[in-house]
């Protein structure tokens, strides 16, 4: 076990390593740096700009910068409005947290609810209905979903009021980002319920008369869990993908907004920052995700 | 011998206490009841059962006669429709100006003069955008991109994967252990993050010229299409390699190693015809997926070249005005919604026929 952490931890070191790597050097291959896009400065300025960012070193070197302040928390700042970034994202990754915890614990309620009533009726009309109803929202992107649920529920009806500052009303965009996550989470544990419902130990329980809903809960529903449990990670990174539109659409104040702002003002140093962030919080989940798998089933080799 | 065989009804003689059988006891067959014996089916191959067993999957069905529809929508649209996608409608040779966001069926002043006038207007099915362009037009177009881009993405995958996948497993050893941890390494990289990263430095490294069809889609869906031959094809690369590590198992590639076939015809005479379905199945639910990266990237501003239109793009102009013309929402959401429905559709049902081992 020790040995598989220890393996998995050094995989997630080197992606992240090779996600600051890639991050540098492609914003590096740009032309212009990142100050070529302001008015026309003097020389003296640019000098002094480029000495107090290290531009004037080499490229090499200024990698081992970067990295440096990278794992002291410093992202730099931006070059769109002078702000710290590592203080731009720890205020705005909050809003974007709340949401996304939001949107993956509705998900994965939603998910196995629906997995677990559509594996109990096969075949009968509950689970045709769920199975049609997640096949129609792994067929929708979130940013369509969202905007039809802006439209229908807080333009035309007017039943939700949309996101402001004081009125952080979370329902749609929670909804919007959560339903093609929950969709995929039924069919997984759909099917991991009826092959885990056919195993000698659930027919063991049954046979010796243990009550149906302990067969239900303790045998069948904890192990069939278990592939719902690999499934984090990806979603995970999903919703925080998702929330890049999402946070767009509901004109949330989130750090996925923030990105796609930077993406359009072509604030490079922001976007590096912000990708790097994003880059390292995915590995980690996913890195969690599969130390967790391995925990909670002892069945599964460790190589 | 032949005359014995041919006197069937005489029995020789036979011992009384032998318990011999006595033919004489038993009804010749008739012709009919011999007919009744005959194998009536014919010999199926695999290919052939598996088309059967799609034939009878109505959801699978319809996802064809879907996708042969749209197919067909998207390539004679543009030739009936005396529209072009770039262009502002014109009335009589002049510009009309007048003719922007109109619903469905509508006309324009400037048409409707023309029309009372005795003149022939094509009626705009999905109404008009906001710079005045026939929508129909557009969607059809946007259709042609997001498919093209989705098939574009999955051969690349499945050429890549394929490659590498069969080369690591059929190898295995040091070289599998080498190949799969550079794949470990690239899976674990967020992919999205590298497309959106990679279209903004192609951007503006990037300067395509000239009217080839890449100069019109423009840099970022180059972008895409690198990063989709740069990262996604390890999914598949996975897959493939551990079909093979089964397959190389089955007696009939050793017996073609004993007989000293290469490394090479063993891989596509034996193994890859042996995957060949879950691979085909897997290219064909990669397209979707590619369709809604396409979307999601549009949508951020990273996709395709205007005024090229694709579904994400046409989806993400709709939003400006969506409360008064949902309607130019509705259009793409519902192409892009029918289009990966059909092919999960129809990748489910291909599974289900075709792999029984994937089967559930």
């Amino acid at each position: 076990m020790g040995k598989y952490i220890f393996k998995r931890v050094l995989l997630a070191i080197v992606t992240i390593f090779i996600v600051c790597f890639i991050t540098f050097f492609t914003m590096n291959a740009i032309p212009g740096g990142p100050f070529a896009g302001e008015k026309a400065k003097s020389p003296e300025v640019q000098a002094a700009l480029e000495k107090r960012f290290n531009l004037d070193k080499p490229v090499g070197e200024q990698f081992v910068i970067y990295m440096k302040n990278l794992l002291h928390g410093d992202f730099g700042i931006s070059a769109k409005t002078g702000r710290e970034i590592s203080e731009t994202i720890g205020s705005k990754f909050s809003v974007s947290a709340k949401l996304g915890i939001m949107a993956v614990l509705l998900a994965v309620f939603l998910g196995v609810v629906f997995g677990s009533i559509a594996a109990l009726q096969r075949n009968r009309w509950p689970d045709r209905v769920i199975i049609f109803l997640s096949t129609l929202f792994t067929s929708l992107p979130s940013f369509v979903l969202g905007s039809f649920l802006l439209v229908i529920f807080s333009v035309k009806l007017g039943w939700v009021r949309a996101w402001s500052p004081t009125n952080q009303n979370l329902v749609l965009p929670v909804i919007a980002l959560a339903m093609y996550p929950a969709a995929y989470i039924t069919r997984l544990t759909k099917t991991s319920m009826l092959d885990v419902m056919g195993q000698d130990y659930v027919r063991t329980a049954r046979a010796k008369g243990v009550a149906q809903w302990k067969v239900l809960f303790v045998h069948t529903l904890r192990n069939a869990l278990i592939p719902v449990v690999t499934y984090l990670g990806p979603m995970i990174a999903g919703v925080l993908t998702g929330s890049l539109v999402v946070e767009q659409i509901f004109t949330i104040g989130g750090l996925g907004a923030e990105f796609v702002q930077s993406i359009t003002n072509r604030d490079y140093p922001m976007i590096m920052g912000v990708t790097i962030f994003l880059a390292v919080f995915m590995v980690t989940m996913n890195l969690l995700t599969d130390i967790v798998y391995k925990l909670i089933d002892p069945r599964i080799n460790l190589d | 011998m032949a005359k014995e065989a041919a006197d069937v009804n005489k029995m020789p003689k036979k011992n009384p206490l032998s318990l011999q059988i006595d033919l004489q006891k038993f009804e010749k067959a008739t012709d009919e009841e011999k007919k009744q014996a005959d194998v009536m089916s014919e010999s199926t191959s695999f290919f052939r059962d598996g088309m059967r067993k799609l034939r009878k999957n109505p959801l699978a069905m319809f996802s064809i006669v879907v996708l042969i529809a749209i197919i067909l929508m998207i390539t004679l649209v543009p030739v009936i429709v005396p529209y072009s996608y770039s262009d502002i409608i014109t009335v009589n040779g002049k510009r009309d100006k007048s003719a922007t966001n109109m619903a469905p069926f509508t006309y324009s002043k400037l048409e409707q003069q023309y029309i009372d006038e005795g003149g022939k207007v094509f009626p705009h099915i999905m109404g008009t955008d906001e710079l005045g362009r026939d929508y129909f037009v557009r969607v059809a177009y946007g259709t042609r991109i997001s498919l093209l881009v989705g098939v574009f993405a999955s051969a690349i995958v499945l050429v890549i994967g394929v490659l590498y996948g069969s080369i690591s497993g059929y190898f295995g050893g040091k070289v599998d252990l080498i190949m799969m941890r550079f794949v470990d390494v690239i899976y674990s990289l967020p992919d999205l993050l590298m497309i959106i990263l990679l279209s903004v430095v192609l951007n503006e490294v990037l300067k395509f010229d000239g009217n080839g069809i890449l100069a019109r889609l423009g840099t970022n869906m180059i972008s895409l299409f690198i990063v989709f031959g740069l990262l996604y094809w390890v999914g598949m690369a996975r897959l493939v390699r551990g079909q093979i590590l089964t397959i190389k198992q089955n007696e009939y590639v050793l017996a073609a190693k004993v007989s000293g076939a290469k490394s090479s015809r063993i891989i596509r005479r034996h193994i890859l015809p042996n995957c060949i379905s879950v691979i085909i199945i897997s290219a064909a639910l990669q397209i979707p997926s590619a369709i809604f990266t396409e979307s999601f990237l549009s949508f951020i501003s990273l996709g395709v070249k205007a005024p090229m239109p694709s579904l994400g793009s046409l989806a993400s102009a709709a939003r400006s005005g969506i409360t008064t013309y949902t309607y130019k929402l509705v259009f793409p959401a519902l192409m892009i919604g029918l289009i990966t429905l059909a092919f999960n559709l129809l990748g489910d049902g291909l599974r289900d026929a075709f792999d029984p081992k994937l089967r559930r």
